[in-house]
């Protein structure tokens, strides 16, 4: 196969930060490249370089042999390279064969028409079909996008980079949002279309992934090349450690777990969403003492809701939360905290954090009126200092400063300082949404055994998460949410990756036994 | 464009329900009215399409009034001054072009408050109106034309094919931007720039120069409308846009950002506006006449509030591009 794509000595600076160092990257047609790199390593940087997203400060660029000069991203779509972006660039009222011909809009040539632009839509839905055909990619060209599940829309973004022309596809944390179904279609689709000659770079930081389907993969580390390696001489250990720089326990240790008595109990509970229509449609379940209960589930099927019913965020229509016994439904958000439940909210900036507050205020933030951080009304700073430094080496918040604001701290970072703010006060329950999103691996490593140990001092932790590996490696038993239901509770040692995986999709449990 | 639409349908069943009612009453005032609806309909179907084209590109343009305002002034007064009607509306037209540039400069580079630039043009606008107005001025008339065939038909002849050119303008301007807006190149990137202009940056369309240019065009529409008022009044008055600019962001709300939905809901604040004067000038019910002047804006304090909820605004309308 040729050389496709050379990156040499690709440099990117953010005023004092080297977001890319000298970092070269090699892709020859019909390969799949894996980059790979914790949060802020430099994969996004160096790919947008690549788009023309960024302009490099240095380094060269040969795109087919020649030296590529990208003066943007319609420069390098029309050079033959198309970017498929992490938040998808889709126009949500707009019809696929739409979103898929903006920009490169089928317009016939003379006639009064042509004048004003005035596109053929029956032609570029006709394309669309085809293209659709050709690739493998089953596509509705007339549907509205926001109609669409997330799997279709990542199609469509898909087809869109072919229409274009695209030899060289960036698929940028393409399965962050997948279904384990959905994701091993794309799998297979990104083979299919290396083998049509078209190389890829795939980023991700999920590993078993880029065992699953790479050819080789580049790994970055703050912004550094660290190196390349042949996928089929790696291993999940060999490059977690090239990521992180050290060697990492990726299972995470934990024994077995001694229940107690329930502490949360969740009876036939209905929430309604933002819109109105119905989320969680009659949940039931407990959560007993010194274990971790794991809700496994596709994005959108009423884990967020039910979240903020438990925690007071939200109105509960009907049903009940129990918590220690005592009716905990429709309670203030101060009166579930003040009972003794943490929460680990799913968007940290939003809820868990007040980003222009120093972190020694956000330390205290569920606790700030109470003694000793207060004293008849009046804040009193020194307590709050004292215990904010007392946290922030506890649960190795960098850098060590309880002054600045905590929006200058790195993702990871703000995550441990939400965790050591909810783990420290004395609860009874913890209430953990997404608890690693966005957080690197040494990060990740850390908060999922602070879990474990709240689990194993007796409390009872509910563990709401998007990623199938933090639920099987950290759950006692795991609860598959299906549509705003409980569609099966399984036990954590046994549950397998397959079996869950359908259950998330829909699939029902017998389907998923046989499986 | 497979949804439904009920909004401009019951509008359109109203207006029409309304027209047969009253000229069952009275054939000879229902003329005078209906004439007047579409009369007044223009410039608030014109301000609308001025805030619908800014908005589906993402500007929030709350400075129609103002826009209006400059344009009937420099329209007016160049109009006056040189003698010819036609070298003032092109007058008007640059003012209000200038207008659409300062808001786009404002809202596409400097990236300011797009609520606080439209309120900026609105009060610089009457007060530089009133400042330099000066009184006993007249000007030539805007041409008025009777279609020859339709203007003889029973009933909607005299009542839809009677008007000055810019009331046809106005009926033309809706058709066209419809079609623009659905049918071509340009109406697809604006309505992807309106809702998600990352999206169409990354696939190679320039969002800051097509906002400029949807802005300034929008700015031309506001003057045209502008233009309308004075067509209608045949001179300059201070403030004589009288919230008819603000009128015109509730026609747009209430045709849900869609041109023949604007045209819908402008026909039925210009019917209102037809049968407040009609009953303001017989005189008959025994209220004063204020109150009938009322209605207009209290069915635009309604419509804000309550078809506002209904309306979905462009997602990124208000946002001003950071780049992808």
């Amino acid at each position: 196969m040729s050389r496709l794509l050379e990156m040499k000595g690709l440099t990117k600076r953010f005023g004092p930060v080297l977001a890319c160092d000298n970092v070269d990257l090699k892709l020859d047609a019909g390969e799949i490249v894996g980059l790979l790199g914790e949060n802020g390593a430099g994969k996004s940087t160096l790919v947008k370089m690549l788009f023309g997203i960024y302009e490099p400060d240095a380094g060269e660029i040969y795109f087919d042999g020649q030296l590529a000069d990208i003066e943007g991203p319609g420069d390098a779509i029309a050079q033959g390279i198309g970017m498929v972006h992490q938040h998808f660039q889709l126009v949500p009222p707009l019809t696929v064969a739409e979103n898929i011909m903006l920009g490169a809009e089928v317009v016939p040539e003379g006639g009064p028409g042509s004048v004003v632009g005035v596109m053929n839509m029956a032609a570029a839905e006709e394309r669309v079909l085809e293209l659709s055909k050709r690739f493998g990619l089953k596509v509705d060209p007339s549907a509205v996008v926001e109609d669409l599940p997330v799997g279709v829309q990542q199609r469509v973004e898909i087809l869109k980079a072919l229409n274009r022309g695209a030899r060289l596809l960036i698929l940028d944390e393409p399965t962050a949002v997948l279904t384990p179904k959905e994701t091993d279609e794309l799998l297979k689709v990104m083979r299919s279309l290396a083998d049509t000659g078209v190389g890829i770079i795939f980023i991700t930081h999920k590993l078993r992934e880029v065992l699953a389907v790479t050819d080789r993969v580049t790994v970055l580390r703050n912004g550094k090349y660290i190196g390349s390696a042949e996928t089929a001489e790696s291993t999940q250990q060999s490059l977690a450690e090239m990521m992180v720089g050290r060697s990492v326990v990726l299972r995470v240790e934990k024994g077995t777990a001694h229940p107690g008595s329930s502490v949360l109990e969740v009876r036939d509970l209905r929430v309604r969403d933002d819109r109105g229509s119905a989320a969680v449609q009659g949940m039931s379940f407990d959560v007993r003492e010194g274990e971790i209960l794991g809700i496994a589930g596709v994005e959108g099927n009423g884990q967020r809701e039910l979240v903020e019913a438990i925690t007071g965020i939200r109105h509960s229509e009907s049903g009940a939360i129990l918590f220690g016994g005592i009716d905990m439904t429709n309670a203030t958000p101060r009166e579930v905290s003040e009972w003794g439940v943490a929460h680990i909210p799913e968007n940290r900036e939003k809820d868990g954090l007040v980003d222009n507050y120093s972190v020694a205020d956000n330390m205290v933030l569920n606790t700030y009126f109470k003694e000793p951080f207060a004293s008849r009304g009046i804040r009193v700073v020194d307590a709050i200092r004292k215990w904010a430094s007392k946290l922030i080496e506890k649960f190795d918040v960098r850098p060590r400063t309880i002054t600045s604001p905590v929006k200058s701290l790195s993702g990871g970072n703000k995550q441990k300082v939400i965790v050591a703010r909810e783990l420290s006060a004395e609860n009874k329950l913890i209430v953990a949404s997404q608890p690693t999103r966005g957080v690197d691996v040494g990060s990740i490593e850390f908060i999922h055994n602070q879990l474990v140990h709240q689990r194993d001092k007796g409390r009872a932790v509910l563990l709401v998460s998007a990623e199938l590996d933090e639920i099987l490696s950290l759950s006692d038993r795991v609860a598959v949410v299906y549509e705003g239901r409980v569609v099966a509770e399984l036990d954590g040692a046994t549950a397998t990756r397959e079996e869950i995986g359908l259950l998330m999709a829909g699939g029902s449990a017998s389907e998923a036994a046989v499986s | 464009m497979s949804t439904i639409k009920p909004i401009p349908l019951v509008l359109a069943g109203l207006s029409l329900l309304a027209a047969i009612l009253l000229y069952a009453w009275d054939g000879q005032q229902t003329e005078a009215v209906v004439s007047r609806a579409v009369v007044e309909a223009g410039p608030l179907l014109l301000g609308a399409l001025c805030g619908l084209l800014c908005e589906r590109s993402g500007v929030i343009n709350i400075g129609i009034e103002g826009t209006m305002l400059m344009s009937a002034f420099a329209g007016f007064f160049i109009a006056s001054y040189s003698g010819v009607i036609w070298i003032g509306m092109l007058g008007g037209l640059a003012m209000s072009a200038v207008v659409g540039l300062f808001l786009a400069w404002t809202s596409v580079t400097l990236k300011q408050d797009q609520i606080i630039a439209g309120t900026i043009i609105n009060i610089f606008a009457l007060g530089f109106t009133s400042f330099y107005y000066v009184q006993g001025r007249t000007m030539p008339g805007v041409p008025r034309v009777a279609i020859p065939v339709l203007k003889d038909l029973p009933f909607v002849g005299p009542m839809l094919f009677d008007h000055g050119i810019l009331t046809y303008s106005a009926m033309f301007i809706v058709v066209a931007v419809h079609l623009m807006l659905y049918r071509t190149r340009w109406g697809l990137r604006t309505r992807a720039i309106g809702e998600h202009p990352s999206a169409a940056d990354t696939v190679g369309v320039n969002v800051i120069t097509l906002r400029y240019r949807n802005v300034i065009l929008g700015g031309l529409l506001a003057g045209v409308a502008g233009l309308h008022l004075l067509q209608s009044a045949s001179s300059f008055q201070r403030g004589m846009t009288n919230g008819k600019g603000f009128i015109a962001l509730a026609v747009m709300l209430f045709g849900r950002y869609r041109p023949f939905g604007a045209m819908g809901a402008a026909l039925l604040f210009g019917l209102l506006g037809g049968i407040q004067a009609q009953l303001q000038f017989k005189q008959a019910l025994d209220i004063p006449p204020q109150f009938f002047g009322m209605i207009p804006y209290l069915l635009t304090i309604i419509v804000l509030a309550a078809a506002g909820l209904a309306a979905r605004p462009p997602a990124a309308a208000g946002t001003p591009y950071e780049g992808a």
